[in-house]
């Protein structure tokens, strides 16, 4: 008995260490105190402070812009991508399967300073392009491992039965194989969208003067001095991926419920 | 009929053929050739011949970061298995829905901003911060701890971000044994660190390696964690690239250094490999 409460404290000794820091900012952002190192009295104020912050919303503002149009387009490459690589047979597929593997595992800062390097080389000007150009280059490897655990030597069946009762692969691909692995691609783009609103890294180096991430805009504050307004948009960040992860979760339980169903 | 498959062929092919080559391989060629070059006092690339930053890597102060930063990065990474071991055997032991529930839980953190949840452990950690006035206002020590702006910090920021990393693949290794390998060995009279030993390590080691893999590495370059709670002091191999590339403008030497990264990234990806890892169980959620 007593070697099983002491098993659920470890648990949550685990828990405490991984939320602390979370619950932290939660409460400070509603602290009265500017310094965050008392909590003195509850108050909206820095929720206030936050609306008229113009740097701190377009920093939020750029960084959702990226977030959304690179995990659009690293979707639809990725999934295309593991389709493609999945059912056609080409010369070097063997060395792009590796390839894809490499944002993967090599550390962040390797591929931001190698895409800076050729962002250079090819004269690119530093700024959202770019920004949206490395995010989509780290997601797509995420998306492609994604889908691919959904696809099976099933689907390949499903899709012949298609194209032989006369469908045309642009039908087969969206009544057939899309809704088929739907499950891959939808937890590929809550990885893609989440890994991009977190990247501090690859920004960091793809980021021109003037372009600005929340990451990078709240970088350089912890240098010069976090103002309290940045716990408040920290506090709505967290409730928003928060529900993105939960919204996904949802929908893949149930998707495998039904699943299981039929 | 025929020729309409080809076209789609095309289609569903090209974007990422076309994304490995231009993003991923190209980049990485075009780093291993500035290894190779002279960098002039300007900051510019001299397209000479030249082995001097690798060299320059082995010989001077530059081997000495890398050999604590990869202490460092060590020295996380058995933090994350001590603490994913007992984690994952405690919850293998509960029922399944509390264990989804669980380890949907240890994803949270991870998902939202690293450098929001850095800032956070400031708060925490710093000199008038909530650990230090706790622990005098409890009366528990009389001078305020240094928590931060060292060795110490660096190493908790490390272990807190990457945790889930570890946390992740080993419950899902330790979850996949067996119940009856454990019950029989038991019935045979092995004690809990015969069990652990002869049965639990050898058939979670794959997902322990894919765990070291995805903390070691960014333990080496997340250079932000590093200067946060580093105080800019402790210098990571990722300060080392990062200095290069922005501040002295050396590029052939940070380039180096990364090919000296990406060296060990493969070394460890072979290793797992070796241990029976696949390579679309890393990263994975």
């Amino acid at each position: 008995m007593k070697n099983k409460t002491l098993k659920n404290i470890f648990i949550a000794l685990v828990f405490i260490f991984l939320f602390l820091p979370i619950i932290i900012l939660v409460i400070y952002s509603f602290n009265t105190s500017k310094m965050n190192i008392i909590f003195e009295g509850f108050t909206f104020e820095w929720y206030k402070t936050m609306l008229t912050n113009t740097d701190l919303l377009e920093a939020f503002a750029n960084t959702l812009i990226i977030a959304i149009t690179s995990t659009i387009a690293s979707t639809i490459i990725g999934t295309i991508g593991a389709v493609g690589l999945y059912k056609y047979n080409f010369p070097f597929k063997g060395l792009i399967n590796k390839l894809i593997y490499i944002p993967i595992v090599i550390p962040e800062i390797v591929l931001g300073i190698s895409l800076l390097s050729i962002y250079t080389l090819m004269k690119l000007e530093l700024g959202m392009p770019t920004l949206i150009l490395s995010h989509i280059a780290f997601s797509i490897p995420f998306v492609i491992v994604s889908v691919r655990s959904n696809l099976s030597p099933l689907i390949t069946t499903y899709e012949e039965a298609a194209q032989d009762l006369g469908a045309n692969p642009l039908n087969t691909f969206f009544k057939v194989t899309l809704p088929a692995i739907m499950p891959g691609v939808i937890s590929g783009a809550t990885l893609s969208f989440t890994l991009s609103l977190d990247d501090v890294v690859i920004s960091y180096f793809t980021a021109g003067p003037g372009s600005n991430t929340l990451p990078l805009k709240i970088y350089s504050m912890i240098k010069t001095g976090i103002t309290p307004d940045v716990n408040a948009l920290s506090t709505i960040m967290l409730l928003v991926t928060t529900a993105i992860i939960t919204v996904s979760a949802i929908y893949q339980s149930r998707n495998i419920a039904e699943g299981g169903k039929s | 009929m025929k020729s309409n498959n080809k076209v789609f062929k095309y289609i569903f092919l090209s974007p990422v053929v076309i994304y490995s080559i231009i993003l991923i391989l190209l980049p990485l060629i075009y780093i291993l050739f500035l290894s190779f070059c002279k960098s002039d006092s300007y900051g510019g690339v001299i397209y000479n011949f030249t082995l001097s930053n690798y060299l320059t890597i082995i010989n001077t102060t530059y081997i000495k970061i890398l050999l604590k930063s990869s202490l460092i990065g060590i020295l996380t990474t058995f933090i994350c298995i001590c603490i994913s071991y007992p984690f994952a055997l405690i919850l293998r032991e509960k029922k399944e829905e509390v264990r989804n529930l669980m380890t949907k839980l240890v994803m949270i953190p991870f998902l939202t901003n690293s450098l929001i949840r850095t800032y956070g452990w400031i708060v925490l950690l710093r000199k008038n911060g909530v650990i230090n006035n706790t622990l005098l206002g409890t009366n528990i020590i009389t001078k305020p701890l240094e928590l931060m702006y060292n060795n110490f910090g660096i190493i908790i920021g490390m272990t807190y971000t990457l945790l889930p990393f570890m946390i992740l693949p080993v419950c899902s290794a330790v979850f996949k044994i067996d119940n009856n390998i454990i019950e029989a060995a038991r019935d045979l009279g092995a004690k809990p660190l015969q069990i652990f030993k002869n049965i639990i390590i050898p058939e979670t080691i794959s997902g322990v390696f894919n765990g070291s893999l995805m903390v070691f590495m960014p333990a080496i370059g997340y250079f932000f964690i590093s200067d946060i709670l580093g105080g800019g002091k402790v210098m990571i191999i990722g300060n080392l690239i990062k200095n290069q590339f922005l501040t002295a403008r050396n590029w052939p030497l940070g380039s180096a250094i990364s090919i000296f990264l990406i060296i060990v990234t493969f070394l460890l990806v072979r290793v797992y490999q070796k241990t029976g890892g696949k390579l679309d169980d890393l990263g994975g959620m």
